[in-house]
């Protein structure tokens, strides 16, 4: 990519990378501290620690999608959602397997081992498809968890080492957030009246 | 005149302020249930394992004691039982309370805590 193709972003960037690299040896106080000693082992070990922390927090985000993708899966199959709402389900269930491939990956380069999936029909019991008897029922269902979903990912956010990692949860809240919208729509559920009624 | 006003005004705001930290309101166990609705319903159920473990019966429960659950191993040596305190330091932040578990979800809000709390025991309950 040339420079001139950045409208004038490219030399911003450096900078904000200079200051989240900051603020992340801040969080990493352990790592930092383990730097100012110049201990090798010490920043092998404290940097191992960090990355197995967020690994266990990605791992739980891994097992949350694979249980959404299940979760469109079985309501895809039902047979109860009709054709402009199956679509978006599908969409949707996409966009978690987008999220899984990309937690996959991250879990992959942290020196972790993905959580797998369940099987389909344990998924059925925990979520009680037999439950499900109408469209509604299943956007009902869908919108539950995407709400939990992106209040989950908002939730883990302080207990990350590495800020760019919890950016990465902040847009997987904004994902699930925009499912959860979408969803409530079309349940003609109202929006929230207040401000700041996702979170913490 | 004014100026005493307008202190008198300003303290007697701080102290209702103050007041209202110090006598907090009794804990919602309706409101709880709306909450834990939306903050763990992405992780948990009552009657089912998913993400985490079931919650029906946590309340009074030994940490990590849910067999068909694959738990950390920390949670299930910590010994803990959950009860209000117990609950309310989990949930404020579960690292510190059980360094190496793996829910690190976190509500900050002492309220919200309390109101979810009163859902979880009143759960256990019925
Ligand atoms: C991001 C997913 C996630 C969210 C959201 C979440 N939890 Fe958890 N929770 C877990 C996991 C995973 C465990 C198991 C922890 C372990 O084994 O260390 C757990 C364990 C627990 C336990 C211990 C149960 C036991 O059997 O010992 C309690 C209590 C609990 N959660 C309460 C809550 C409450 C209340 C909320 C909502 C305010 C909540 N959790 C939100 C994932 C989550």
């Amino acid at each position: 990519m040339s420079s001139t193709n950045n409208d004038g972003a490219a030399p911003k960037l450096p900078a904000r990378r200079a200051f989240l690299q900051t603020t992340g040896q801040a969080a990493l106080s352990a790592t930092a501290i383990a730097m100012l000693v110049g201990s090798e082992s010490l920043i092998r070990s404290a940097r191992a620690a960090d990355a197995s922390k967020d690994v266990s927090i990605l791992n739980v985000a891994l097992a949350l999608e694979h249980e959404a993708i299940a979760a469109y899966q079985l309501g895809a199959e039902s047979g109860l959602l009709q054709k402009p709402v199956l679509d978006v389900a599908v969409q949707f269930q996409s966009h978690h397997k987008g999220h899984r491939d990309a937690l996959v990956d991250t879990i992959g380069k942290l020196g972790g081992s993905p959580v797998s999936s369940k099987g389909m029909g344990q998924y059925a019991a925990e979520l009680k498809a037999n439950t499900l008897g109408s469209q509604k029922d299943v956007l009902m269902l869908a919108a539950r968890l995407e709400k939990g979903a992106a209040n989950a990912y908002l939730g883990v956010i302080p207990a990350f080492q590495d800020p760019a990692l919890a950016q990465v949860s902040a847009r997987l809240a904004a994902d699930e957030t925009m499912h959860w919208t979408v969803l409530a729509q079309a349940l003609g559920q109202p929006l929230p009246a207040n401000p700041l009624s996702f979170g913490a | 005149m004014r100026t005493l006003a307008l202190i008198l005004a300003a303290l007697g705001l701080s102290l209702v302020a103050h007041t209202s930290l110090l006598f907090a309101r009794a804990p919602d166990a309706d409101r709880g249930a709306r909450l834990y609705d939306s903050r763990c319903v992405g992780c948990h159920s009552l009657d089912t394992n998913r993400i985490g473990p079931r919650h029906g019966d946590v309340f009074g429960r030994t940490a990590g004691s849910v067999a068909d659950y694959d738990y950390s191993a920390a949670l299930k040596r910590s010994e803990i039982v959950w009860r209000e305190d117990t609950l309310d330091a989990w949930l404020r932040n579960p690292e510190d309370l059980v360094p190496g578990q793996k829910m690190n979800f976190r509500v900050s809000s002492a309220a919200d805590r309390g109101d979810l709390i009163a859902f979880l025991k009143r759960a256990a309950q019925d």
